[in-house]
C-alpha cells in the first residue's frame, strides 16, 4: 500500500495514497459536511458544501471527490474562506428552495436545514427569488415527490439506479430547469417504480416523503363503531428508538407495544406471529415442491418491492414466488377472518393498522386478491411507516423513553424467535430451514444457527444435506443484487432450490419506512448490522426459537385453519401475481 | 414544463430494423447511449417515446438514461420537424431589424413554441442563427425558400402558400 503523509487542520496523518479529504479527515475525527455524497453510490462532487482549503491546488476543492495524492498535504477544513463558500453555496441551493420549513415534513431532522443553522445562513432570499414551481407528484399510493424542495443533489437518483438497478428517476432537462422526474414526464404511478422507497431514506430534505397516511389512523380510533388493532413488523423495534434519538440498534419493542396501547388501539398484537404462520405455509410449500416436482427454486414473497420488481422486471420468475400472502397481509386476513370470529366483530368493523418498515407496504394493501373476508373488506386498512408511528408517539405526547415495557396481546401477539429474524436478510430463510429440516428429518436440530446465511453480504449461498435430500439456497438483499442473481440464473450459472428475496439491501432493517439517519451517519456507520443485531440477539435469548413450536400458532391450526397448507388456508394465506407493463 | 409534440408517431418498419440492427452492433460500445440517440434521431428525424422506447430495450438501459440525456443536449429534439420547416434568423443583424419580434408573431399564429411542431406536423418552428443574407434582414427561410425584408404583415400570405 502506497501510504503518503499529509496535514488536516495542523494535525499530521497517514493515510493511502488516492484516499479523498472527506475519508482522511473523518478518519482523524474532523467531520466535513456532505450534501449530494453517499458513500459507494453517489460521489459527484455538485453540491460544493464539502468544499475545503488544499495545498497544490488553485481554488477550494471538492472533498469528497478530491483525492490526496501527495505527500506533504495541507488541508483546512474549516477556515473563514472555507465558511463563507459554504454558507454562499448554501444560499444558492435555497434561491430554489421553497422554504417552506413549518409545513415539512422534515423539519429538524433535514439536512439542509441544519447546515444553514450552522453556518449562519441568515438571509434566505440572498440571490432573490425566482424559483421554478414544479407541481406535486402524489401520484404513487406510497410517497410524494415536491421537488420545490429539491436541492439536486442526486442522491435518490442514485439509490434507485444503483442499490436498486431500477432507474426509473433521474434529472432531466439542464441548467436551471433540471429537475428529477421520470422519463417523459410521467407520473411515479405509472413508472415502473416499485415502491421501495430507499429514495425517500437518502433524501436530505422534504422533497421525497411517504405518504401520510396517520390522520386516517387517528380517525379511526377516535370513532367508536370501529375495532382498531395494529400490527407491528419484526424489523420496527429494531429501529423506532432512533426516532427519539435512541442508539442505533436498541430494541425497544415493549416501549413500543405499551405506546401503541396508549395510542387508543384495541389490540397492540406482533406481525412477527403472521410471520410464523408464514413459515408455516411456506416450509409447507417448499416440501410439497420438492416432493411433487414443482416449480424450483421456491423464491420468498414477503417483500412487496421485490413482487413488484418481480412481477415488472422479471415476470419469467412470477411462477418461482412463493402464493404465501407476505406477514402483514397474513396478518390482516387472519384479523378479518379467525380473530373477527373469534371476538364476534363483523370483519367490517375491523380495521387493521399495520406499522411496517417499508413504503411498499402502503402498495401492497391495495393489490388485488387481498381480502380473506370478502365483500372488498381489505386484509389490512393502512400501513404506516416505521417515521410515522414516531410522529403519532410524538403528537400524543408520550415520553417514550420513560414508558413501561409491556407485551403484546393475545392470540396474535406470540411469536418465535425465528419471527423475529424475519426483519433483516437471511431471516426468512434461517426461519423457514429450521421448520424445514426439522419436518423433514422429524428430529429436534441441537443447533438453531444458519449462520451461513447471516450478515449484510449482497449474496449468501449455501448447500444443506437433510434427511437424503440436497437443498441448495440463496439469500440476496437490494434489488440490483437480486437482479444480478436472477440473471445468472437464467444464463444457466446458477441453481437453487430455495431463495429468499429483499427489496431493500440489509432486509427491512433498512427499509424504505425506517427512521431517516444523515449521511455523516449514514456514510460511516453499517445500519444494517447494528438494527440487525438487535434482532438476532433476541432471538438468542429466546426459549421459543422455532415457528412450529410456537402455541398461538398452533391454536390457530387446531381452532381454525387445519392444516398448514390447507385448502381453507389457502384461500386465506395466498395469493397470486400477474406480470406488469413497462410504459416508462 | 416541457410540452410533448402530440403528432403521431409514423415511423415505420424500415426505419425500426435500421435503428435495431445498429443497436446491435454497437450496445457493447463505451458510453453507447449518446451515439445511439445521434443515429435514433438520424433515422426519425426527433426522438420521440416510441423512438427511445426502442433504444433503452435494445441497450437494456432505463428510458429514464436516455430520456434525461436527450432532454440535456439541444442537439435532441423530441418534437417531430413539419413538412415545411420555418426557421427564423436571430442573428445580430436580422434581431435588430426585428426578427425577435417575426420569431414571436409566427408562434402566435402557429400556437407553437420554438422547436415544436403543429399538430398536423404541417409547420415547425426554429431559430437560426445567421444564414449569411444580412442585405435582406430580417430573413426566414420554408424549407429552402428565403423570405426577406419581413414586416410581420406578410406572414399570412407566405403560411397560406404551403
Amino acid at each position: 500500500m502506497d501510504m503518503i503523509t499529509v496535514k488536516i487542520n495542523g494535525i499530521e496523518t497517514q493515510v493511502e495514497k488516492g484516499t479523498t479529504i472527506l475519508d482522511a479527515a473523518h478518519a482523524i475525527g474532523v467531520e466535513i459536511p456532505t450534501l449530494c455524497y453517499l458513500k459507494d453510490i453517489n460521489a459527484i462532487g455538485a453540491c460544493r458544501i464539502c468544499m475545503v482549503e488544499c495545498t497544490g491546488a488553485r481554488g477550494l476543492v471538492p472533498a469528497c471527490v478530491y483525492p490526496l495524492e501527495k505527500d506533504g498535504t495541507e488541508v483546512k477544513t474549516n477556515t473563514k474562506k472555507v465558511q463563507d463558500a459554504r454558507r454562499t453555496n448554501l444560499e444558492l441551493v435555497l434561491s430554489t428552495h421553497n422554504q417552506d420549513c413549518l409545513a415539512c415534513v422534515r423539519s429538524g431532522d433535514c439536512e439542509l436545514q441544519k447546515l444553514c443553522r450552522d453556518y449562519g445562513v441568515t438571509k434566505s432570499d440572498a440571490f432573490g427569488s425566482n424559483r421554478p414551481e414544479y407541481e406535486i407528484d402524489d401520484s404513487a399510493p406510497h410517497m410524494i415527490r415536491d421537488n420545490n424542495k429539491c436541492i439536486l443533489c442526486r442522491r435518490c437518483v442514485a439509490a434507485c439506479a444503483k442499490t436498486q438497478g431500477i432507474g426509473v428517476i433521474g434529472a432531466n432537462e439542464r441548467g436551471f430547469d433540471t429537475h428529477i422526474s421520470c422519463a417523459f414526464e410521467a407520473k411515479l404511478d405509472d413508472s415502473p417504480c416499485v415502491s421501495c422507497g430507499q429514495c425517500i431514506v437518502v433524501c436530505p430534505t422534504g422533497a421525497l416523503s411517504e405518504k401520510d397516511d396517520t390522520n386516517k389512523v387517528w380517525e379511526a380510533l377516535a370513532d367508536p363503531s370501529k375495532h382498531v388493532v395494529v400490527q407491528t413488523a419484526p424489523s420496527v423495534r429494531a429501529t423506532l428508538g432512533e426516532c427519539f434519538g435512541m442508539p442505533i440498534g436498541t430494541n425497544v419493542e415493549g416501549k413500543m407495544v405499551a405506546a401503541l396501547r396508549r395510542l387508543g388501539f384495541a389490540k397492540v398484537f406482533d406481525t412477527d406471529w403472521a410471520a410464523d404462520l408464514t413459515i408455516m405455509e411456506e416450509a409447507t410449500e417448499f416440501l410439497h415442491r420438492v416432493k411433487e416436482g414443482g416449480k424450483l427454486p421456491l423464491i420468498t414473497s414477503c417483500s412487496p418491492g421485490w413482487v413488484k420488481y418481480c412481477e415488472t422486471y422479471h415476470p419469467e420468475f412470477i411462477d418461482n414466488l412463493s402464493s404465501c400472502k407476505s406477514p402483514q397481509q397474513m396478518f390482516g386476513a387472519m384479523t378479518k377472518t379467525y380473530y373477527a370470529q373469534k371476538m364476534g366483530i363483523d370483519p367490517k368493523d375491523i380495521v387493521c393498522v399495520a406499522i411496517m418498515p417499508c413504503t411498499a407496504k402502503k402498495f401492497e394493501v391495495g393489490r388485488p386478491d387481498q381480502s380473506a373476508a370478502g365483500d372488498g373488506i381489505p386484509d389490512v386498512d393502512i400501513a404506516l411507516t416505521t417515521r410515522e408511528l414516531g410522529r403519532m408517539i410524538d403528537r400524543a405526547g408520550l415520553r417514550f423513553a420513560d414508558l413501561p415495557d409491556e407485551k403484546f396481546d393475545n392470540i396474535m401477539g406470540e411469536a418465535s424467535g425465528a419471527g423475529h429474524i424475519f426483519g433483516a436478510t437471511g431471516g426468512v430463510m434461517e426461519a423457514a430451514l429450521r421448520t424445514a429440516v426439522e419436518t423433514l428429518t422429524g428430529e429436534r436440530l441441537e443447533k438453531l444457527d444458519f449462520s451461513d446465511v447471516r450478515g449484510t453480504a449482497g449474496l449468501k449461498e449455501a448447500t444443506y444435506e437433510v434427511a437424503g435430500l440436497k437443498v441448495r439456497v440463496a439469500v440476496t438483499s437490494g434489488l440490483a443484487n437480486a437482479g444480478a442473481l436472477l440473471d445468472a440464473i437464467n444464463r444457466g450459472e446458477k441453481e437453487y432450490d430455495f431463495i429468499e428475496v429483499m427489496a431493500c439491501p440489509g432486509g427491512c432493517v433498512n427499509g424504505g419506512g425506517q427512521p431517516t439517519q444523515p449521511a455523516s451517519v449514514r456514510n460511516y456507520t453499517d445500519l444494517r448490522a447494528l438494527r440487525a443485531k438487535a434482532l438476532y440477539d433476541e432471538d438468542a435469548g429466546m426459549e421459543l426459537r422455532r415457528s412450529h413450536d410456537n402455541t398461538e400458532i398452533k391454536a390457530a391450526y387446531a381452532e381454525f385453519l387445519g392444516e398448514p397448507g390447507s385448502e381453507k388456508a389457502h384461500h386465506i394465506l395466498h395469493t397470486t401475481y400477474a406480470k406488469r407493463e413497462k410504459k416508462f | 414544463m416541457r410540452k410533448f409534440s402530440t403528432v403521431p408517431f409514423k415511423g415505420t418498419p424500415e426505419q425500426e430494423a435500421e435503428l435495431r440492427t445498429w443497436l446491435q452492433e454497437h450496445k457493447n460500445m463505451r458510453g453507447v447511449e449518446m451515439p445511439a440517440l445521434q443515429k435514433a434521431q438520424e433515422i426519425y428525424g426527433y426522438l420521440p417515446i416510441e423512438v427511445q422506447r426502442i433504444v433503452a430495450a435494445e441497450l437494456d438501459v432505463p428510458l429514464e438514461d436516455l430520456y434525461g440525456i436527450s432532454t440535456f443536449y439541444a442537439q435532441f429534439s423530441l418534437c417531430p420537424k413539419g413538412d415545411y420547416r420555418i426557421s427564423v434568423c436571430l442573428g445580430t443583424a436580422c434581431y435588430v431589424k426585428g426578427s425577435g419580434k417575426i420569431f414571436e408573431a409566427l408562434q402566435e399564429k402557429l400556437g407553437i413554441g420554438a422547436g415544436e411542431c403543429t399538430a398536423d406536423g404541417k409547420f415547425s418552428l426554429d431559430a437560426c442563427r445567421c444564414i449569411g443574407a444580412c442585405g435582406l434582414a430580417p430573413v426566414m427561410t420554408v424549407n429552402d425558400e428565403v423570405y426577406g425584408r419581413l414586416t410581420g404583415n406578410e406572414l399570412d400570405e407566405i403560411l397560406a402558400k404551403y
